[in-house]
């Protein structure tokens, strides 16, 4: 489901393809609204251990430090009992969760045959369903975990989400776990956890964010990875680490892209008791790799372009880096601050990249494709920031906001702003009983979001938001 | 133009009105999000204002309302009953805190504990039951829930804790010792319940209960690995501090006063000898000695009886 998330985000980077994307605009964002607020709270750990899901979760599925520690340790509890040996033998660790909402998507500018000027604004609103989500996961034996997370859309199309096994505490020391499939990226941050559920809300767009007319997806540090982690803690999780080995794929499986493309993410992180406020933790997070910008074609190949499945080469670097912080200020008040510098190699600047899928315009051809003169990488800035009230256990209140600004084009004489991206979230969740046995949400969130330079007529702004109210409960 | 302006009405009152419903049933679930369970029993309306302290630390009861119900109450209980909706499910029960009674003190049987041993408690879990170490926790948290722990009892406005209990420094693991110690766990009758090897199956083991009658089972030395931890502690320290105070609440007495301090240290070289998989100095000892314990020759008194099952009691062997 993610995937149609981050391809509302690729959509946007060519305004040669704006007119025909931003009239799938408002189709798509209603798909996407169902599609993509998945995430990974699993009440099957809650019936396992007999904990409440506030013990792990600030407001589920977020995560709060014990929860991590959980996580961090591969959904073990570090107690005698994390074997599946003690359970009893009907247990199967399963939770499905799904979310019927109302919402009210609306967008400034879609392309139209009807209007006078070609475009004109849209605003719908209904009744609609997520996706379905089964979540199984925990230990096989002691210190052997898993994760296997079938997600559809709201049409009950299917993909793996995850699909994991984990080595933990090797050599009986929290210091080395390796994880092994397809998984999310270690960010502190988590987006498969996220609290928000909007079409642009329930996203990160720092973890999305590709320029306008860039060719690569590579480097979506929000989508689920086909790769190796090894990751490792401290006893009481207030120091992290954790590197991974990707294959620059973004996920998919198949080996559709390059023959030898991987990327690497990179985090690290250290918390401090800070007395009354709580445990506030500083961090930090490199994505780097380098991903194909070349494609043989022919009879034989498959998508838009008739590329070769796995014939990509000629890669070319990306990269983004960051910090990340999470702050506590009292039992009530938290903030998590995340920083991101992203850099594009100029070929995928100038329309190179996933030319496989028909996301890049340009098929590298040694020889022959040359750069345009005074091309330069894409570089940008961006933050996001969003504080938490927690009332107490069962209710919390959120907002997030988030923009992300261009430092440099690839094109010169490129608007400087071209693709900037604005976006408030504001939000609560009310969950009216908290036991081991289920989740259950009251959601109410407004998203608001506005990125520059490309509404259909390639020169103004595009402009959507978004109300929703739903139920959200996994069981 | 004109045409559109009812249906544009209509629209609007359809969005309004549904609008209106929602933000209802958002507002209703704000104003009943009372900081209290919707069903089952209310906690104590008004926290006692209860303190702890814990070296410089201050815990304040009131700070850990919000951390109790998160953490705790699911499993302990929102009257700190040891009857929370999880309870029925685990085994051993969850700690009752309006009884007072705790199994990890360095205080004498039957007294309160201190401060510190809630506080290192919370941190460290127990093992074999589904107590997690909650080491994530400030030190500021862990001592406001043990302020908090003191508001279901009021032994704790009545009494005061214990004494801790004085440590002697251990002295040197050796043969002589690990035998001694095994001759007090057959004097003692240690392998009643703990059985002839420390693997819990004593002749007692299947009897035994709780003071609350819930069946319990003596501490099985033999399982685990080179890692695995007592109830109270992983240390020889703690070892020592778990006979010497007794578990209250269970079978296990203290012997405070029937053994001396360094004949408790020779008991606790023996059961480390009984942890077979771990890999410690009193096993090194045993090893040295190719395994075998040699009897224990009391120059002041007769030799000590032989269990009933007729095996000597021990491990590493």
């Amino acid at each position: 489901m993610r995937m149609w998330a981050q391809s509302l985000l690729i959509c946007r980077r060519s305004p040669r393809r704006h007119s025909v994307m931003a009239a799938a605009f408002a189709f798509i964002l209603l798909i996407v609204v169902g599609a993509s607020p998945r995430a990974s709270a699993l009440p099957a750990f809650a019936r396992k251990y007999g904990l409440r899901c506030s013990a792990c979760h600030e407001s589920w599925p977020m995560l709060n430090f014990f929860g991590q520690k959980f996580k961090d340790n591969g959904y073990q509890l570090m107690n005698d009992r994390d074997a599946p040996i003690w359970q009893n033998p009907g247990y199967w660790p399963v939770t499905f969760r799904i979310t019927p909402i109302w919402h009210r998507v609306s967008t400034n500018k879609v392309a139209t045959d009807q209007s006078l000027s070609g475009e004109q604004k849209i605003t719908s609103s209904g009744f609609d369903l997520s996706g379905l989500d089964f979540h199984t996961g925990g230990t096989l034996e002691k210190n052997f975990s898993f994760y296997v997370l079938p997600s559809s859309d709201p049409t009950a199309s299917f993909h793996f989400e995850t699909v994991m096994a984990r080595l933990d505490n090797i050599g009986s020391s929290p210091w080395l776990n390796v994880k092994f499939g397809k998984f999310e990226l270690d960010n502190l941050l988590s987006e498969k956890r996220i609290l928000t559920l909007t079409g642009n809300g329930g996203i990160y767009q720092l973890y999305h964010f590709i320029p306008a007319n860039d060719g690569n997806i590579f480097g979506q540090m929000g989508d689920n990875q086909l790769g190796v982690e090894v990751m490792g803690h401290s006893a009481n999780d207030r120091t992290r680490y954790s590197v991974s080995l990707l294959s620059s794929n973004d996920g998919q499986v198949g080996l559709p892209y390059g023959a030898e493309s991987y990327s690497t993410f990179i985090t690290g992180s250290q918390a401090f008791d800070a007395g009354k406020l709580g445990v506030d933790r500083l961090g930090f997070y490199v994505m780097a790799g380098e991903a194909p910008t070349s494609w043989l074609t022919g009879p034989s190949g498959g998508g838009p372009n008739g590329v070769i499945p796995g014939s990509g080469g000629n890669n070319r670097g990306y990269s983004r880096e960051g910090f990340v912080g999470q702050f506590y200020f009292g039992p009530h008040i938290d903030a998590t601050v995340v920083t991101q510098h992203g850099e594009d190699s100029a070929w995928f600047g100038q329309g190179y990249g996933d030319y496989a899928d028909g996301m890049a315009p340009n098929n590298y051809v040694p020889g022959v494709s040359a750069l345009p003169a005074g091309s330069r990488n894409p570089t940008w800035n961006g933050v996001l920031i969003e504080p938490h009230y927690v009332v107490n256990p069962q209710m919390i209140l959120l907002g997030r906001y988030e923009t992300i600004r261009m430092s440099q084009q690839s094109t010169p004489g490129t608007p400087s702003n071209l693709g900037n991206i604005t976006s408030y979230t504001v939000g609560y969740r009310y969950n009216p009983f908290m036991t081991s046995r289920a989740g259950f949400a009251y959601h109410g969130e407004y998203n608001w979001w506005h990125q520059d330079g490309t509404a259909p007529d390639n020169t103004t702004n595009l402009t959507s938001s978004e109300l929703l109210f739903g139920i959200d409960f996994d069981f | 133009m004109n045409s559109l302006r009812p249906r544009r009405l209509t629209g609007a009152i359809l969005f309004t009105s549904v609008i209106a419903v929602l933000l209802v049933a958002g507002l209703a679930t704000l104003a009943s999000a009372q900081d209290e369970p919707l069903v089952g029993p209310k906690p104590p309306v008004a926290v006692k204002p209860m303190e702890s302290h814990i070296g410089n630390l201050t815990g304040h009861a009131a700070d850990a309302k919000s951390d109790y119900r998160r953490y705790c109450a699911g499993c302990h209980g929102v009257y700190g009953d040891g009857n929370g909706e999880n309870a029925v499910w685990l085994d051993p029960k969850p700690r009752n805190f309006t009884l007072a009674t705790f199994k990890c003190r360095s205080t004498l049987t039957g007294t309160l504990p201190i401060d510190e041993d809630l506080y290192n408690s919370i941190a460290r879990g127990f093992t074999n039951s589904n107590m997690p170490p909650w080491n994530t926790f400030t030190k500021q948290q862990r001592a406001d829930l043990v302020a908090y722990i003191k508001i279901f009892s009021p032994r704790w406005e009545k009494e005061k804790a214990g004494e801790p209990i004085k440590i002697p420094p251990e002295p040197p693991v050796t043969i002589e010792s690990i035998s001694h110690g095994q001759a007090l766990f057959a004097k003692l009758e240690c392998w009643k319940c703990h059985g002839t090897h420390g693997e819990g199956d004593g002749p007692s083991a299947a009897t035994l209960t709780d003071s609350q009658d819930q069946p319990i089972r003596p501490y099985n030395f033999a399982g685990g690995g080179n890692d695995s931890r007592f109830k109270c502690g992983s240390t020889n320290q703690d070892i020592y501090k778990i006979f010497m105070t007794g578990v209250d609440g269970t079978p296990m007495p203290s012997f405070a006063d029937v053994i001396q301090p360094n004949d408790a240290w020779d008991l606790v070289h023996f059961l480390r000898t009984l942890q077979v998989h771990r890999h410690g100095k009193e096993n090194e000892v045993l090893m040295a000695a190719h395994g075998v314990i040699p009897p224990y020759v009391d120059k002041n008194a007769a030799p000590t009886a032989a269990p009933a099952d007729n095996k000597a009691p021990g491990g590493g062997q």
